[in-house]
């Protein structure tokens, strides 16, 4: 039995200015396999124009038991969304 | 026959062979990401192999693109006797699959340039997915070359095996030479020192040894081909002999 | 985090992700449901490959391996979510050969005519759209997400077959036995997909409870005979059912007895193919493993050069 082959994640760009969105993994043993096995397996209705993968290991990624401190201080910081703020009537390009 | 629609089968013969050998890969992959990719190969081969029938449908008048493709006997099919040699193992297929590849890469080069505006579309369109197929090709022909001891044995053996098929690809009969000389066909000869060239490069990255040029077998062009081409076609035809008065 | 406040997340519709805690057994129920879900697709490749090389025309052909390796795609999202829970792809393909997983009965009988084709395709994966649109609702994230790409190629696939037993069955009298004929053995393998009756379902208590699963088996098997009678009768062919009668009062189509001792023995090993599945899928894996360690060697050999 051959040994595992690593794990891509996979992000593809479906159009361009959009940013690149992740679709999914693929497995593959070098960087070049990697990209054809994700144009194979993710491309082919045309759904993107631009393709990145990165090997599964190399991600960092914030932890679920974390998300108190990490999102929550963002949640009550509503200033920060433009809605918040009241404009008067008629005034325009604000 | 016209000129005309004899080239014109020539070029969608070696798609539809060649795609329906890569279809035969289907569930039969290394790995299931292989199956994908040999199974999309096998689809843009018979998307070709479609657009060039099409053409000679309308340049004969009277049968139909799939008549072209199922209905003609062996010695009607005009592909090169590479394309219809079995696959065998992976290595095999990606030997075969990389010398023809680097062929088709420049022949779609050449046809794209034809007098013949649909010759010249279809060929800067099959271009494109011919680019693809020797990128494939050629990376896997890379790591077989030069990945384990047992993979280098196994593709020197099948390259030394095929090389008498590689010939084949680069002659000029009377028909190609008209072709050529009218602006619309390929000079399949002068593609041979590019053809050359690259495969030397892919050969030299996969740390294998290019065969030495002995006799080269022959026959193609006049629909004289390799035992296997009978039994390929016997398969692909069966439904459309059984029911003649069928449509699908 | 405890099982009580992972209920609660399931009750509030949310989703579960890879690194979310969770109980040990919603975990092993998914690998379990998740590769064997894969394994099917990559199952299903053989029975459909079957007609690949005898595909009676261009567009046929094209078709054909367009839904073929549609399948092998959806087998590679599905190995991907399952990966995600902790499990190697290498494990689930042992699994597989071990016989420790299983996949869809359907996969394990043979494909004798061109209209099988038309069958699989309007029947098999009619099932399986029905299946899996309930599941993009799942509460497991990567399975949910793989499976909302899956309901968007999938529907092609039933057109494609539809389509096939639609121009058989209007066409020489050969055609349209063959597209009878292929009804006539599909169709039962095709409503036991949805698997038993609600009623010997042990498992189904805890999935529906975790929004595993989003509808019972036989909800789900209703669905698709209340679709499917129609569109049969569109295309002038007959289901294989005598007892098929449409019940006003339930609003939907009685259905004959199933025979569950057919199911229970295709699942246990005895079905026509099952033999002949696992043997091709263990023949193309050997024989590939002299391809995966020559990627592997070279890849190891660029990390040096490159190190």
């Amino acid at each position: 039995m051959s040994e595992n082959t690593d794990v891509w994640e996979v992000f593809i760009q479906s159009k361009n200015g959009l940013p690149h969105k992740h679709a999914g993994s693929v497995h593959a043993t070098d960087k070049e396999m990697a990209l054809q096995n994700a144009r194979d397996l993710y491309t082919r209705r045309k759904e993107g124009s631009s393709i990145w993968v990165v090997k599964a290991t190399n991600i960092v990624a914030s932890q679920a038991e974390d998300s108190d401190s990490f999102f929550d201080p963002s949640d009550d910081k509503m200033y920060r969304h433009p809605t918040f703020y009241t404009m008067p009537d008629g005034a325009k390009n604000i | 026959m016209s000129n005309l629609l004899n080239y014109t089968l020539r070029i969608a013969d070696n798609a539809l062979i060649l795609g329906q050998r890569m279809s035969q890969w289907c569930s039969n992959g290394p790995t299931l990401e292989e199956d994908i990719a040999m199974v999309n190969i096998s689809l843009d081969l018979f998307g070709q192999a479609n657009g060039f029938y099409e053409y000679a449908s309308s340049i004969d008048g009277n049968k139909s693109a799939d008549d072209f493709a199922f209905l003609r006997s062996e010695r009607e099919y005009f592909n090169s006797l590479i394309v219809e040699q079995k696959n065998g193992h992976f290595g095999d297929t990606i030997v075969r699959n990389s010398l023809f590849d680097v062929y088709a890469v420049l022949f779609y080069i050449k046809l794209g340039k034809s007098k013949d505006e649909t010759l010249a579309a279809l060929g800067s369109k099959s271009l494109k997915e011919a680019k693809y197929h020797l990128r494939h090709s050629s990376n896997w022909l890379i790591r077989l070359g030069d990945g384990t001891e047992e993979s280098k044995e196994k593709v020197q053996t099948s390259l030394n095996d095929i090389w008498m098929f590689t010939g084949n690809l680069f002659e000029m009969d009377e028909l190609d030479s008209e072709m050529f000389s009218s602006g619309i066909g390929v000079n399949n000869t002068a593609l041979k020192p590019e053809w050359d060239k690259e495969v030397n490069k892919i050969l030299g990255k996969a740390k294998l040894t290019r065969p030495e040029d002995s006799y080269m077998q022959t026959g193609s062009k006049k629909g004289v081909h390799t035992e296997h081409l009978g039994h390929l076609l016997s398969e692909m035809q069966y439904l459309q002999r059984t029911h003649p008065d069928a449509k699908w | 985090m405890s099982e009580e406040q992972f209920q609660k997340r399931i009750d509030n519709e949310e989703k579960i992700e890879p690194k979310d805690w969770m109980p040990d057994n919603y975990r092993k129920h998914l690998i379990r449901q998740i590769s064997q879900h894969a394994h099917s697709e990559v199952i299903g490749m053989q029975p459909e490959g079957n007609w690949i090389t005898r595909a009676p025309s261009l567009r046929s052909k094209m078709i054909l391996l367009a839904k073929i390796q549609d399948e092998a795609g959806h087998g590679l999202y599905l190995y991907s979510a399952c990966e995600t829970l902790g499990v190697s792809r290498e494990q689930l393909v042992q699994q597989l050969h071990d016989k420790k997983a299983k996949y869809s009965s359907i996969f394990n009988y043979p494909t004798l005519n061109w209209a099988d084709m038309g069958a699989i395709g309007w029947l098999v994966d009619g099932a399986a759209i029905v299946n899996q649109v309930s599941l993009q609702r799942t509460s497991y994230g990567p399975y949910s997400r793989g499976m909302v790409r899956i309901c968007k190629e999938e529907s092609f696939h039933q057109r494609q077959g539809y389509e096939i037993m639609a121009t058989m069955a209007a066409g020489t009298p050969e055609q349209k036995q063959m597209a009878q004929d292929a009804l006539n053995r599909i169709w039962w393998p095709s409503i036991m997909m949805f698997g038993p009756h609600d009623a010997d379902s042990p498992r189904s208590g805890k999935a529906l409870k975790w929004k595993i699963k989003r509808e019972t088996n036989d909800e789900l098997r209703q669905r698709f005979i209340d679709k499917t009678v129609q569109q049969t009768e569109i295309i002038g062919l007959t289901i294989p059912d005598p007892h098929l009668k449409w019940n006003e009062e339930r609003g939907h189509y009685d259905y004959g007895k199933i025979d569950w001792d057919e199911f229970w023995n295709v699942v246990k090993g005895n079905g026509p193919c099952n033999k002949q599945r696992l043997d091709h899928h263990k023949k193309a894996h050997s024989e590939g493993e002299w391809v995966r360690n020559a990627a592997i060697a070279y890849q190891k050999k660029i990390e040096l050069l490159t190190s």
